[in-house]
């Protein structure tokens, strides 16, 4: 069983108890422990179920390439599944729980599936889905949801309690990784006096060589990290960066960094992560190195651990694996723990040595110390169930025959050291592989490019594969240096012990049988085996990225750090292929999981996103206004009063301002200024009907079109002055059509002499609407002098002036939208809300009351104006809408002409604009079909024609509809059948009418 | 005019730095040939301030003409004196090609003060805030919207943004400000 040691823990303090609990019990750690230590610390080795299996699992690791131990963390609003205790830094009151039981960690009802195991082979989902097919559906399907699994998924009506933020950093050199390496490169760099950024993913600097030993210029490995780190401080153009990790490069040396702020210190009102969005102009991996299991069965068996993570635990925190360890090894490496474990005076049982001549100097001194040293053997198979009691030893060359049982209660075990290359290889960075270490390494001559064909990312260190600490350090500073393009620095010093060569085991013992193979784990987070992958081989998977799929080989949360390697030898083997051949899957951003709230950033609550108000957008709030989204604006729907349906409120509206007075904010519209010499040319492009020769003064109704001839916007164009056009476009459209303009002018027509500014949000618009629109109007100019005249003979429909109204700096347009008498009229956003309020207070008497956009669309609808969106959808031409009159035919060109002449434009079956009015005066429902005669060739009934708008006219007191309908123009009067789709299989009967329903003459506009 | 409102009545919030909404301020969008002599002394007019360079802005006593883009500029002056400057130029640009345009009320601005206002800024936009020093001018976004942003001394930045997203980038810029979210790079 792991325990606290009495002595030793160089991360930790002591005399800082930290409470916390693990599945309700409570346990206590110190300050400076991660959630793993303290769990070991206090006897904790099982602490979780395998996702298929439901297996005991312990923690096998010590860092971010832990795969078994992952939590519940938290609890209520910072509740996070799926939590790795190996990176989790212990704070006082942390609640975790384990993940993937039931009912308990103890007693899982689940681990039946570890005894029909063989019925769930690689690719066992892939498999259900093929026979019988029913089967999947009704029996595969709720057996893998149940079983399956992880951590829970958060409570869907609680709110993560913290809030996160980005920051944009801009740097020379990224250094990222601050072990000796990251260390030695970022001096190496910031000697130039360039920018410099290290980061590190934990709290403290040094990475593993503090563990690790030897000297470095005649130093203790920490002693030279202070040193390091004090200098590099000191420097102003270095910034240093712990608890941040390189989660992803991507083109341009773009870089994120993942910064947990305050995770360790929850509800002390930090950002709780923070994302690093940084552009590098050179990026130094010295991300080091992961060490692989060894594939023996039972290596999954709690209390089997990583030789490196064993010697982590007793010289970072003070904790033992076990009382008595094996260490079982194909490296020298593996020895360093040996003497640890040896050194912190507990028992090394044996020695398993893969190799038949065994290791160098550090097995002569682990022999020295004591220690019995098997070379030449391996692990049969780990003793034990939800604990390790012992191993029995074979000859690695045999089939696993028991030599021996030794007594354990803790297994060291290394396969090898692989080069951390998930960062070289995000943005394409290409791999060699190394025999002589059996691993992957960055090639150098072949890393990811720049945008002028320059490699942008450098590995340093034992990410590049150097593992003696002096190659380490040198093969450091010439990263740091070449990432500076300058300078000289002679490399620290470091010396260890020499390594005598390690041989690649990728079975063990090689001849091990199918029983055996079944129990050797390679992915312990999917629960994948040696015998799935060779399976997966047999089945003739060949491509590792087909295999992974189907074997879900490195597909979990860990994304494989500990199998892939393992995985793909296996497959090789298989294939009886080199491993090079067989190659490695796609590395993928981020490097561990990051949190959605560090991508989300700031990015929730009231600023999720930006919300557009006009001027008068408060007074619509205090008016109780129900508001619509239009693009990202917010517009009054209706104002219902106190009691009322907004139905009602809708009704009362147009009523109200087809007989007294409306005011509508029609601030959102918006209104470009097209000027130049070239303008009228340009405009006449722009739009399908003529606007060059529009008389200053003057307003025209304009279609645009696409270069395609789809309509795309429509509104009112004004002739400001002989240069000078100001473009009405609809309410979502404004920057839409602007950069429609800029990008012709910029594009297509350079040399042309025209500007285009937009000036919606100079302006506030209010439409004032209805019989009494005049009245209001002349009561705020009298009694001021110089008002604008407002006469039907000084201000006819469709023209506009400039002036003064009352006291405001106003233009007036004499356009209807409503069919009623109207004006438009827009003053500057400074005054909007005054002038708002002043038309609402001088209007009380006119029965003024403010409108929506509800019925905004109503009055159109009752007058058969088109509204961009309703009567068209991206396949609409003005002419299916009728509106050739706004088409011009003498213009040579406009956008749009051309698309317009193709014989499907012109085909006379397509759907055309028309009025409908149901039989019984009901109203259709939105995007009702109307259905003809037969059926086509794929069996359906045949569709002539659907509605585009419809609505309860409060003026007509019935529906009205318009609809675009096959030669509906030549069938006024027929009567069509719209079915319904509510349920109640009732066909509506609508007679095809014109479009305009209300005032056709347009006598009430034009008063 | 009395009842000119800027966007936000002239907000303000203390956090690690100080935000708060500027009253209204007179703009001007120009665009038209940046080299042109009579361009220049329009622009000279209106403001007492050079044809600024390239993400340049320069000031006077009387304003600040800043550089937008190869032909576009932005005059800030006093907001009551913006329409008759813009009288004075158009007539001054009468016969070059040249748009001169009141933009004063589509905007809204803001300053963001202390020893950490370029940190603040950091975390909005990506513009490389190390390198502003004052007379440099970015257009750029903050979050979700656009905006530009210059630094009025050491520990002032003040942003532009849309009148209509003002509420947002307040309460984006109170966010970013907030005790607690201090990097200190």
């Amino acid at each position: 069983m792991s325990t606290r040691l009495a002595n030793g823990g160089r991360l930790i303090d002591r005399s800082k108890v930290k409470n916390f609990t693990f599945n309700g019990k409570k346990m206590k750690g110190f300050e400076g422990d991660t959630l793993a230590s303290a769990l070991l610390g206090e006897g904790q080795t099982l602490v979780g179920r395998s996702f298929k299996y439901h297996r005991p699992r312990g923690i096998i690791a010590s860092g971010a390439e832990e795969p078994n131990a992952l939590v519940n963390m938290g609890e209520g609003g910072r509740f996070e599944p799926n939590q790795r205790v190996t990176t989790t830094e212990l704070f006082d009151g942390l609640t975790a729980g384990s993940q993937n039981h039931w009912p308990s960690l103890e007693f899982d009802v689940g681990v039946v599936n570890n005894y029909v195991a063989r019925w769930l082979p690689a690719g066992f989902y892939y498999k259900t889905f093929m026979f019988p097919r029913a089967g999947w559906k009704h029996v595969f399907e709720p057996i893998v949801r149940q079983s399956a699994g992880l951590g829970k998924a958060p409570d869907a009506e609680t709110f993560d309690a913290d809030r996160y933020e980005h920051y944009y950093h801009h740097t020379d050199i990224l250094v990222i990784g601050g072990g000796v390496a990251g260390l030695a490169a970022a001096l190496a760099a910031a000697k130039s006096g360039k920018k410099v950024m290290l980061i590190e993913q934990t709290n403290h600097w040094g990475g593993r060589a503090p563990v690790d030993g030897g000297t470095i210029d005649g130093k203790s490995p920490t002693e030279w990290v202070d040193a390091a780190v004090a200098e590099l401080d000191a420097m102003d153009n270095v910034t240093l960066r712990t608890r941040t990790m390189g989660a992803g490069v991507y083109d341009h040396g773009y870089v994120t960094g993942y910064e947990r702020v305050a995770d360790h210190t929850p509800g002390d009102g930090r950002p709780r992560h923070r994302l690093w969005r940084i552009r590098a102009g050179k990026i130094v991996t010295a991300t080091g190195a992961i060490e692989r299991p060894l594939s023996f069965a039972g290596n999954d068996i709690p209390g089997v651990m990583l030789a490196g993570a064993v010697r982590d635990y007793i010289v970072n925190w003070g904790v033992s694996a076990g009382d008595r360890v094996v260490v079982v090894t194909n490296n020298d490496d593996a020895y360093r723990t040996a003497l640890a474990v040896k050194a912190a005076g507990l028992d090394v049982p044996a020695i398993i040595d893969a190799r038949p001549n065994g290791g160098g100097a550090l097995a002569d001194a682990a022999r020295e110390a004591g220690i019995r040293v098997e070379n030449g053997k391996a692990i049969g198979m780990v003793k034990g169930g939800k604990s390790v009691t012992g191993v029995t030893l074979c000859a690695q060359q045999g089939e696993g025959g028991t030599l021996e049982e030794i007594k354990c209660d803790a297994v060291a075990m290394s396969g090898g050291w692989s080069p951390v290359v998930h960062l070289w290889s995000h943005c394409g960075g290409k791999l060699n592989w190394d025999e002589a270490n059996a691993m992957f390494r960055p090639d150098a001559s072949r890393p990811p490019l720049g945008a002028k064909g320059e490699g942008f990312v450098i590995p340093a260190g034992s990410a590049d594969g150097e593992f003696d600490l002096g190659a380490v350090l040198e093969n450091a500073v010439k990263a740091g240096l070449a990432a500076a393009g300058e300078g000289k620095m002679a490399a620290p010093k470091g010396e260890a012990e020499a390594e005598a060569p390690m041989t690649p085991v990728w079975i063990m013992p090689q001849g091990a049988g199918p029983k055996k193979r079944m129990k050797m784990w390679l992915d312990y987070q999917n629960d994948v085996k040696v015998s799935d992958v060779q399976l997966a081989a047999r089945e003739g998977y060949e491509s590792v990225e087909h295999t992974k799929r189907y074997t879900t080989l490195g597909m979990a949360t860990d994304q494989g750090k500990i199998s892939n390697i393992n995985g793909l030898a296996v497959l090789s083997d298989a294939l009886g292929q080199p491993i090079p051949s067989t190659g490695t899957t796609t590395f993928r951003p981020p490097y561990t999981p990051i949190s959605m709230g560090s991508i989300a950033g700031e990015a929730r609550a009231e600023i999720f996103q930006p919300i557009r108000r006009t001027p008068m957008h408060e007074w619509h709030e205090e008016a109780g206004a129900y508001m619509e989204p239009v693009g990202h604006w917010r517009r009054p729907y209706c104002y219902p009063k106190q009691g009322e349906s907004h139905e009602d409120a809708v009704y009362r509206e147009v009523l109200n301002t087809r007989e007294n007075l409306g005011l509508l904010d029609a601030s959102t519209l918006g209104k470009l200024i097209v000027r130049g010499p070239d303008a009228g040319k340009f405009m006449d492009m722009m739009y399908t009907n003529m606007m060059s020769n529009l008389a200053v003064g003057k307003c025209r109704y304009g279609l645009m079109c696409s270069e395609n001839g789809f309509l795309s916007d429509d509104g009112v164009v004004a002739r400001i002055d002989e240069d000078t056009w100001l473009c009405h476009t609809t309410s979502g459209g404004a920057d839409r059509i602007h950069g429609w303009m800029e990008e012709w002018l910029q594009t297509e027509w350079w040399d042309w002499k025209v500007y285009v500014a937009n000036v919606t949000e100079q302006l506030a618009q209010v439409a004032v609407v209805g019989p009494n629109a005049r009245k209001v109007l002349e009561k705020l100019n009298a009694g001021v002098e110089g008002g604008m005249d407002l006469s039907a003979e000084a201000l006819p429909f469709m023209q506009w002036r400039d002036g003064k109204i009352g006291e405001f700096d106003a233009r007036a347009y004499r356009i209807s939208f409503s069919g009623e008498l109207s004006y438009e009229i827009a003053v500057p956003a400074s005054q909007g809300r005054a002038f708002w309020d002043a038309l609402i207070e001088a209007g009380e008497e006119f029965g003024v009351m403010p409108y929506g956009t509800e019925c905004l669309h109503i009055m159109r609808a009752e007058k058969g104006f088109i509204m961009i969106g309703d009567e068209t959808d991206g396949t609409v031409i003005p002419q299916d809408l009728g509106l050739n009159w706004a088409i011009s035919k003498k213009k040579e060109d406009f956008l749009g002409k051309r698309a317009q002449l193709r014989s499907h434009m012109t085909d006379p079956e397509r759907w055309k604009l028309v009025g409908l009015e149901t039989l019984d005066g009901s109203v259709l429902p939105d995007g009702a079909y109307a259905q003809g005669e037969g059926v086509n060739e794929n069996g359906q009934k045949v569709v002539i024609g659907r509605v585009t708008s419809t609505y309860y006219s409060p003026t007509l007191k019935k529906g009205i509809a318009m609809g675009l309908i096959k030669h509906g123009p030549d069938r006024m009067g027929e009567v069509i059948s719209f079915p319904t789709v509510d349920g109640t299989n009732t066909v509506i009967k609508a007679r095809i009418c014109d479009p305009v329903f209300y005032d056709k003459d347009g006598e009430k506009q034009n008063v | 005019m009395s009842k000119a409102q800027s966007a936000w009545n002239g907000v303000s919030f203390d956090g690690y730095c100080r935000v708060e909404e500027q009253s209204l301020v007179g703009m001007i969008t120009v665009r038209g040939d940046l080299a042109s002599k009579k361009l220049a002394k329009a622009v000279k007019d209106a403001t007492g301030a050079k044809m600024p360079g390239q993400g340049e802005i320069l000031s006077s006593d009387k304003g600040r003409a800043a550089w937008m883009s190869p032909d576009e500029l932005l005059l800030i002056v006093d907001h009551a004196e913006a329409p008759g400057i813009i009288d004075a130029m158009a007539a001054a640009l009468a016969d070059e090609h040249a748009l001169v345009v009141n933009v004063s009320d589509a905007r809204a601005v803001f300053h963001v003060k202390g020893k950490a206002a370029r940190e603040v800024v950091a975390k909005l936009s990506p513009a490389d805030v190390s390198v502003m020093a004052p007379g440099m001018l970015r257009r750029t976004r903050i979050a979700q919207v656009p905006a530009a942003f210059h630094m009025v001394d050491e520990e002032t930045a003040e942003l532009v943004c849309f009148r209509s997203v003002g509420q947002y980038a307040y309460d984006l810029l109170k966010d970013a400000a907030l005790p607690g979210g201090e990097v200190w790079v």
